[in-house]
């Protein structure tokens, strides 16, 4: 492997300018991060904590091996909607050591809206079991929820990613042999039940965790029968009488050693087949990167300093590195583990189409985990390149990506757009990890594209009809447009709706990729067999 | 000389006699109980024979079995060492009767001197002044109280056949006179074989000064000066010094005469100690004669510049000694402190169990250390709870003691010892304390210093709390780094203890229970080090540890050198020479699962019921004796907690009982 030669230059006026840019953007994450962070109201916490109940987070922290990473999905969940009323989506999710294993972790935060399932909560909770089930992680769920937010109900029950399937996944997971643990901290009422139920294994707290179908109020209602909350589903009687759960807990924070102590004794060893090496730390800082990345996004830059921040050693064995040259392709390591590099250094032409193709082939073919690095405005167009066949260029790429079964990361570090975002692993892709930096964009084309093509197309239909249309009007047309497609291209947008598993920090890249692909290394790395290549 | 001795004891005083014996050439033949069979002097020695159970009664005491071990292994010499044996006069005839070399006196003088009272007389004769007292064969206790009333009150009451501080009762009061009787007879019987017991006059603040004696078969006896003893507890020698603060040449010379006159008076042979009692005016008394090599000789060999084994081994095989009186010279001055474990809080309660960590300073010209276990090693109720006698030497001309001092502080600093509670830190505190400091000594010293030697636990400082933070860090990090070794992902950055938090930055909080205190520690992760928060205060934490248990910590800039021990959740905080002991709360610990308060008495140690004192269902006052357990040899009385009832006993008497066990059903009064 070859050192990477950087050509940055860490005083130069530009550097400073991007590394700026960058680090408003940076704090700009870590400002709304930690906003979101606290959960709900302070009056709900305050409430929450007079009962002798730990937060959602203090929770977590409380499970995991102390000092150990956590790896929080999609913090900014339902960023912006919902009224703002529903930070984190109202569930805490993420990926966190206990007792030496890597987990799944999904806690309710019952300090917002009661911890109920809006339809993001239901997504993310969806999304933290599809990773378990990709990466073979155990579950465990920390439940202190109402369960459906039924203001929203036609948005939460009915479709098939909606709340009923996260028993189906709870049920296929535990058939998988991904052990299902549920802690119960507060309500877990009518379908939220059966979190519990459905679990492998639950504990439940003295005096706050419930579980039952119908609460006090509903039995009052449909039976006449008063009864309290404690006697009709709670701890004693779930451990001692009905059986639904199986250990009683004192505290949340006996029922937390409870679930370490579960975790102890699953029997699970890692094995990860890969060749790995010493992990070395990169021989160039990645705090440079803030300076790497111009501010402006339609700057070109070269993807390979990018790299040389993220990889051991900040060395690249590249793959064809003289052919189809707007991809960069080569093998590194990444905290020792071997990983192919697939990154964008400019628009897609048929020969980097192909590239790319023959070194995801590779990495299957090699059982070499794939990092995808996206900046990419799409494929080239024109005569030229649709006669020399670009889509089935095109189309070969999207299918070496679509069925390599090797662990797949995905970075968005710059535009995601269009058919680029196929080809370089997106999310409709299912890579096992997709992350986005705050200066990302994503969008089917870039937002002045989109209005040219509209107002284009407004115009011929205007002159086909033999009206005139002027600069302003044109202008207000577009305006629009751009705006839109500036807010739904956001990161902040993006990752609201879970279209991504969060945003990072440039310099956090290397860390938040090798844990992502340490998890994934759970799953034994299954052989591909790849669909027909257009030739 | 002999080629191969065998020597009848245990524990530090058979490891220094096989020093001796090896750097003589001499070949060592240790004995040992069950309960010793890897301890420091089996390890030691050049060949070792079992002689028995870890009771001392069916091992150590047990003669004819270490005169087989002698027979068996060709042993030409017994050394006897202290304790055990080491006085018993049929024992000594034992070996010569088996044609072996006895170190020590001959059993005659054995005899002469082991009974208080015939000592006593026999010193009377000799012209060596002696303390008012009884000494009579005249056992009666309504005779003995008059004996008391005759001499006056306060009175000591002491096992004739006794020594070492046990089987001692000093009374006040008449009225405390039967019990304290019966106690001491009791105590004489069980560690002696023979209750009776001789009365005394109690001197007020008296001194306790001894002279140590050597005679040989070929009429020679010398003194080799004396040693102030008079630090004490309990009758139990705590702080040994030679010279004695204050001593004239003249009244060294003085007491060194009445000494070899007492010794020649018993016809004594060897290593012998005469010990006096010393008023504040220079008079002396003479108390005993022990007929053995002393705990406390190191500090004689510290000042004198020779081996008093050695001596002793050559004036058994019949050499003559080495030296005369006036070839003897003393020069600068030394310190023992006795090491025990033992709880200084608690009435200094011998305390048991495995000495999980075991440090001292490095041995040299000044400092010596006299021990005879190591790490690892069990101190175990069957014998004294004795850890290491420390000993320091100073030979500045001008503040030889006060430098001694000075070395004896500095040398306690470096001690540290997790598994038993232990007196390390009171015996710095009576370094330090003025009397000692300004060598105002007498036996009451340590009970008129109570306020000094028994502060309040002052509250852990915070360098404390943040040096036992660190510790628990790092420890977790190396716990996960070996982990990371063993795992089948050994370089994942899931074994990384950094705090790693994904868009902001992760805090923890550690806490500490100090006493009743609860402290509470918020740790930032900086990455390579920590953020510590106490009180407010914040101060940067980084370091790492070294081998056995020691931190080298930097706390904000400055550098910490500590020693963290861990033990269960119990961690013992060595810093700046003090020892502290602290809890680490588990965060996931939790206080549900607690047992009901029976109002049961616990044994505070393992021991033996002796006596119970209380009619259940009798109404009795609060401190109301209820039962005695002995423990370590050593009576202790549990008392009523209050006022109230005995439901029931749950022992009997005889009846073997472990630590924290419940031994009494007790019904407080309602109020």
């Amino acid at each position: 492997m070859s050192l990477i030669q950087s050509r940055l230059d860490t005083r130069s006026q530009e550097y400073r300018a991007n590394a700026a840019a960058m680090r408003r953007l940076v704090e700009d994450l870590r400002e709304k991060t930690a906003r979101v962070a606290l959960g709900g109201s302070e009056a709900a916490r305050k409430k929450h904590v007079a009962r002798g109940k730990l937060l959602a987070r203090g929770r977590i922290d409380a499970l995991l091996d102390p000092g150990a990473a956590f790896l929080e999905l999609s913090p900014l969940a339902a960023w912006g909607m919902y009224g703002n009323e529903v930070p984190c989506a109202g569930v805490i999710t993420g990926i966190g050591r206990v007792e030496g294993t890597e987990c799944v972790i999904v806690a309710n935060d019952a300090t917002v809206k009661g911890g109920s399932y809006f339809p993001l909560t239901v997504k993310k909770h969806l999304r933290a079991q599809e990773i378990a089930a990709q990466n073979g992680l155990p579950c465990i769920y920390l439940v202190d929820s109402g369960g459906a937010n039924l203001p929203t109900q036609d948005e939460v029950f009915p479709d098939r990613d909606h709340f009923g399937r996260i028993f189906y996944n709870q049920a296929n997971l535990s058939a998988a042999g991904i052990p299902q643990i549920a802690v119960v901290m507060g309500s877990c009422t009518a379908g939220g039940a059966y979190v519990p139920a459905m679990s492998d294994e639950a504990v439940i707290v003295r005096g706050e965790g419930t579980i039952f179908l119908g609460g006090p109020p509903l039995v009052k209602a449909a039976t006449g029968e008063v009864v309290s909350a404690e006697e009709l589903g709670g701890a004693d009687v779930h451990t001692r009488i009905s059986g639904v759960a199986d250990h009683f807990a004192e505290s949340d924070l006996h029922a937390l050693s409870l679930c370490r102590r579960i975790v102890a004794g699953l029997n699970r060893r890692k094995q990860v087949t890969l060749d790995v090496a010493t992990p070395q730390e990169p021989k160039y800082d990645p705090g440079e990167l803030y300076g790497v990345i111009p501010s402006d996004t339609r700057k070109p830059y070269d993807v390979r300093e990018v790299i040389a921040r993220i990889v051991d050693g900040s060395r690249l064995a590249e793959f064809k590195s003289r052919y189809g040259t707007t991809l960069v392709t080569g093998f590194a390591r990444l905290y020792g583990y071997p990983v192919g590099i697939v990154a964008n250094n400019g628009i897609l032409f048929s020969e980097s189409a192909q590239k790319g193709a023959h070194f995801v082939e590779l990495c299957a073919q090699r059982g070499i985990p794939l990092v995808f690095l996206q900046n990419i405005t799409g494929f080239m167009v024109g005569r030229k390149y649709e006669n020399q066949g670009i889509a089935k260029d095109g189309a070969k790429m999207v299918t070496a990506v679509a069925c390599a079964r090797v662990p797949r990361l995905t970075l968005i570090v710059g535009g995601s757009y269009g058919a680029g975002n196929y080809g370089m692993c997106g999310r409709a892709y299912s890579p096992r990890f997709l992350w986005m930096w705050p200066n990302a964009r994503i969008s089917v084309m870039g937002g002045e594209q989109a209005a040219n093509v509209l107002a284009q197309v407004r115009r011929d239909a205007l002159e086909a009809a033999g009206r005139a249309w002027t600069r302003e009007e044109e202008d207000a047309f577009k305006a629009p447009i751009r705006d839109q497609y500036e807010t739904q291209g956001h990161p902040d947008y993006a990752t609201a709706r879970l279209w991504d598993d969060g945003i990072i920090d440039p310099a956090q890249t290397r860390r938040t990729l090798a844990l992502g692909l340490s998890a994934a290394l759970n799953a034994p790395i299954e052989p591909t067999s790849f669909g027909v290549f257009r030739m | 000389m002999f080629s191969r001795i065998l020597i009848a004891n245990r524990g530090e005083i058979a490891c220094r006699i096989i020093r001796t014996a090896h750097r003589m050439g001499l070949r060592s033949i240790a004995v040992y109980s069950e309960a010793d069979a890897s301890s420091r002097h089996v390890r030691l020695a050049d060949e070792a024979v079992l002689i028995g159970p870890a009771p001392a009664r069916e091992s150590y005491l047990v003669a004819e079995r270490i005169l087989e071990a002698a027979a068996r292994t060709g042993a030409q010499a017994v050394h006897p060492g202290y304790g055990f044996l080491s006085e018993n006069a049929q024992f000594a005839d034992a070996c010569a009767a088996a044609g072996l070399s006895f170190v020590g006196p001959s059993a005659s003088a054995m005899r002469a001197l082991g009974s208080k009272s015939a000592a006593k007389a026999l010193m009377e004769r000799a012209g060596v002044p002696l303390v008012p007292g009884y000494h009579g064969e005249e056992q009666d206790p309504g005779f003995l109280a008059l004996e008391a009333q005759r001499i006056g009150y306060p009175v000591l009451i002491k096992a004739s056949a006794g020594g070492g501080g046990k089987g001692m009762r000093m009374v006040e009061r008449p009225q405390d006179f039967a019990a304290a009787l019966a106690s001491c007879r009791r105590e004489a019987a069980s560690s002696f074989g023979d209750e009776r017991v001789l009365i005394e006059k109690y001197l007020m603040r008296p001194r306790h000064i001894e002279i140590q004696v050597f005679a040989d078969a070929h009429g020679n006896c010398v003194h080799l000066f004396e040693r102030d003893c008079s630090v004490q507890r309990r009758h139990q020698k705590v702080l040994e010094e030679a010279p004695a603060p204050g001593m004239t040449a003249e009244r060294r010379a003085a007491m060194g005469t009445a000494a070899c006159d007492a010794a020649r008076a018993a016809g004594y042979l060897g290593a012998g100690t005469v010990e006096f009692i010393v008023q504040p005016d220079g008079t002396f008394h003479f108390m005993e004669m022990n007929t053995r090599l002393q705990v406390e000789h190191p500090v004689t060999e510290m000042i004198t510049g020779l081996d008093l084994v050695e001596w002793q081994l050559r004036v058994a095989a019949g050499e003559p000694l080495p030296l005369a009186q006036e070839q003897i010279a003393l020069h600068g001055h030394a310190l023992e402190a006795r090491i025990y474990a033992e709880d200084t809080a608690r009435g200094f309660l011998p305390s048991t169990g495995r000495l999980i960590h075991l440090a001292a300073p490095a041995e040299s010209v000044n400092v010596r250390i006299d021990s005879g276990v190591e790490e690892g090693d069990e101190i175990t109720t069957h014998y004294d709870p004795m850890i290491a006698k420390l000993i320091v030497w100073d030979g500045s001309p001008d503040n030889a003691r006060e430098r001694a001092c000075a070395r004896m502080l500095q040398s306690l600093a470096q001690v540290r010892i997790v598994g038993v509670a232990n007196n390390v830190d009171f015996l710095a505190r009576l370094v330090a304390c003025p009397a000692f400091a300004g060598a105002d000594l007498d036996t009451g010293l340590i009970e008129r210093e109570r306020g000094f030697l028994f502060p309040q636990e002052a509250e852990a400082p915070p360098e404390v709390l943040l040096v036992a933070t660190l510790a628990e860090l790092l420890r977790e990090e190396e716990g996960a780094r070996a982990a990371a070794a063993a795992h089948g992902d050994p370089y994942s950055p899931w074994h990384l203890r950094d705090g790693w938090r994904l868009n902001a930055g992760y805090r923890r909080t550690l806490t500490f229970r100090c006493g009743e205190v609860e402290k509470r520690i918020a740790v930032g992760y900086t990455g390579g080090g920590y953020e510590l928060e106490l009180d407010g205060h914040s101060v940067s934490a980084s370091g790492m540890r070294t081998g056995n248990s020691r931190l080298d910590a930097q706390l904000g800039g400055a550098r910490v050198p500590a020693t963290v021990v861990a033990v269960g959740d119990r961690r013992h905080v060595f810093l700046h020479g003090r020892a502290w002991q602290i809890v680490a709360g588990d965060p996931l610990h939790h206080a549900g699962e607690g047992r009901a308060d029976t109002g049961g008495l616990i044994a505070p140690m393992p021991g033996k019921i002796l006596a119970l004192l209380a009619e259940p269902g009798a109404a009795l006052e609060k401190g109301a004796p209820l039962l005695v357990l002995e423990a370590m040899k050593m009576e202790h009385t549990l008392t009523a907690p209050a006022k109230g009832k005995v439901r029931q006993f749950r022992f009997e008497v005889g009846d073997s009982v472990s630590e924290g066990t419940e031994l009494v059903d007790f019904d407080p009064e309602a109020q």
